[in-house]
């Protein structure tokens, strides 16, 4: 087993499969009266946030307290990164206190990979910059497993702003290790080229959402990043509904058992219609839950053994 | 699937049960079964994954080839659950299946391949609390090893085996590894 996540490419399939079994033994826990497990009793998991997230914060805080581990919570607001501490120092603090596993979010591209060559522990990218978002793309790739039964020779369509996406470039990278057709879809400031290309060999490009529908199984849409509409990547935030918006008669296009997904927070009536999200194909409900077994599972697998 | 067990693979053991062996004392825990339980009313088979799942389903068979009644089977994995997980790489969890009625009221036998040290069967008492409340627990086993380091025994043994400390037990079955149905002793010479 690896030691870190830091980047969905640090999975080949067999550890993404395997990663994705053990999230479906732990998804059955959900239903039990005692939902507590004691695998990781005596291990301390401390969550490192410097950027504002709630679902992600709390799907790591209660898939770590699941498995019995102490959790840390640390945000940048209201601690000694406000007085100016920089990142190594308050990793060498971490490093003190015996943390088994730091799971950090940053507005740095990378910041993962520089903390793991500070700690002892294992280090879990919850979120850098607009890298990577590794955990994300498991939960993703776990809800269309169990949506629709398998994950090789899908065809899925990631819609929005791929440029800036940390979920987008993540997706792409273990979908097309576990045997996915990855599309992404877009305006095309928001998917240069040569960005597209560096993603992964054997990925297609269209500017155009309505040609893809009719022959995708998943539908991934990406939030709208509202920091991105002053940046004049689209003329408007209407016109940008209007052509990579999914809504009731883009849906209709798709076929019978396709399902959406949309990776939280929605803006409603931008990139994803209200009756889309709330229709029996969205999976955003869903996402979250299995969000924390997906969590549960990486957690178990870096942490359950030796050293 | 059942893990490989490549160490073992080598070196001809000594066979100690042979697959009509092996059918005899399944049959015979069943009867034991039937007779202890009056019945073996309200009564659910767990099976401890890899071969403990196998086993379990096979007692149900015979029990509803004896007497006409069905008992539900599930298997609980106890991986999460074991003392010695920080000793050795993570493990690969298996599948727990609890029967639809759950287990609340009614009397749950535990089934395993082989009795060695009890600790297996202690993390599988710890994993059945946090899934239900069983009225009443028994444990039913095809190989008592010996060797015990917790005070555990079982209800119904299939067969008692004295081996030293340094010797492997391997039960091998049908369903798990490639048809074969046999247990064999191996020396600590391999």
């Amino acid at each position: 087993m690896i030691k870190h996540l830091k980047s969905a490419a640090d999975l080949d399939a067999a550890t993404a499969t395997l990663i994705l079994d053990t999230a479906g033994e732990m998804a059955a826990l959900a239903g039990r009266e005692v939902k507590k497990l004691p695998t990781l009793r005596g291990r301390t998991v401390v969550n490192l946030f410097y950027e504002d997230s709630t679902r992600t914060r709390i799907s790591f805080e209660a898939a770590a307290k699941r498995l019995s581990a102490d959790v840390i919570n640390f945000s940048a607001k209201g601690s000694s990164v406000s007085k100016g501490e920089s990142l190594k120092d308050t990793a060498l603090t971490l490093q003190a206190m015996g943390a088994d596993a730091v799971v950090i979010r940053h507005p740095a591209s990378g910041a993962p990979h520089r903390l793991a060559s500070w700690v002892d522990g294992s280090v879990i990218n919850a979120g850098d910059g607009t890298h990577e978002h590794p955990t994300q793309a498991l939960l993703d790739a776990y809800t269309m497993r169990s949506r629709l039964g398998k994950i090789e020779g899908l065809k899925v369509a990631i819609v929005g702003d791929v440029l800036h996406s940390r979920v987008a470039r993540s997706n792409v990278l273990l979908l097309t290790t576990l045997g996915a057709h990855v599309t992404v879809v877009g305006p095309p400031t928001l998917i240069p080229l040569d960005v597209a290309a560096a993603l992964a060999p054997g990925i297609k490009v269209t500017y155009d959402l309505d040609s893809v529908l009719a022959d995708s199984d998943v539908v991934m849409m990406l939030r709208v990043q509202t920091e991105r509409m002053q940046d004049s990547y689209f003329p408007s935030a209407r016109e940008y509904s209007r052509r990579y918006g999914l809504d009731a008669p883009r849906m209709r296009k798709l076929p019978e058992h396709a399902i959406v997904m949309h990776p939280g927070p929605m803006n409603r009536g931008m990139e994803i219609a209200p009756e889309v999200a709330d229709s029996s194909r969205s999976t955003i409900v869903e996402q979250v839950a299995n969000g924390v077994s997906a969590r549960m599972a990486v957690l178990y697998l870096l942490l359950g053994g030796k050293a | 699937m059942a893990p490989p067990r490549a160490d073992t693979e080598t070196v001809p053991g000594k066979v100690i049960l042979s697959g009509s062996d092996l059918h005899r004392v399944v049959d015979r825990i069943a009867h034991q079964i039937l007779e202890k339980t009056s019945g073996a009313t309200g009564t659910v088979l767990l099976g401890i994954p890899t071969r403990g799942v196998p086993l379990a389903h096979r007692l149900a068979a015979r029990i509803h080839a004896f007497e006409g009644i069905d008992i539900p089977v599930g298997a609980l994995d106890i991986t999460l659950y074991r003392d010695d997980l920080r000793l050795h790489a993570t493990r690969a969890l298996g599948r727990t299946e609890i029967p639809g009625d759950g287990l609340d009221g009614r009397r749950v036998i535990l089934v395993d391949d082989v009795l060695f040290s009890g600790r297996t069967v202690r993390a599988a008492l710890d994993a059945l609390s946090d899934v239900g409340r069983p009225s009443s627990v028994q444990l039913a086993v095809l190989v008592d090893r010996g060797h015990r380091e917790l005070p555990i025994r079982a209800d119904y043994v299939g067969k008692n085996i004295p081996t030293a400390l340094s010797e492997k037990v391997r039960v091998s079955l049908a369903e798990t590894d490639d048809g074969v149905d046999e247990v064999k002793l191996y020396g600590d010479a391999a």
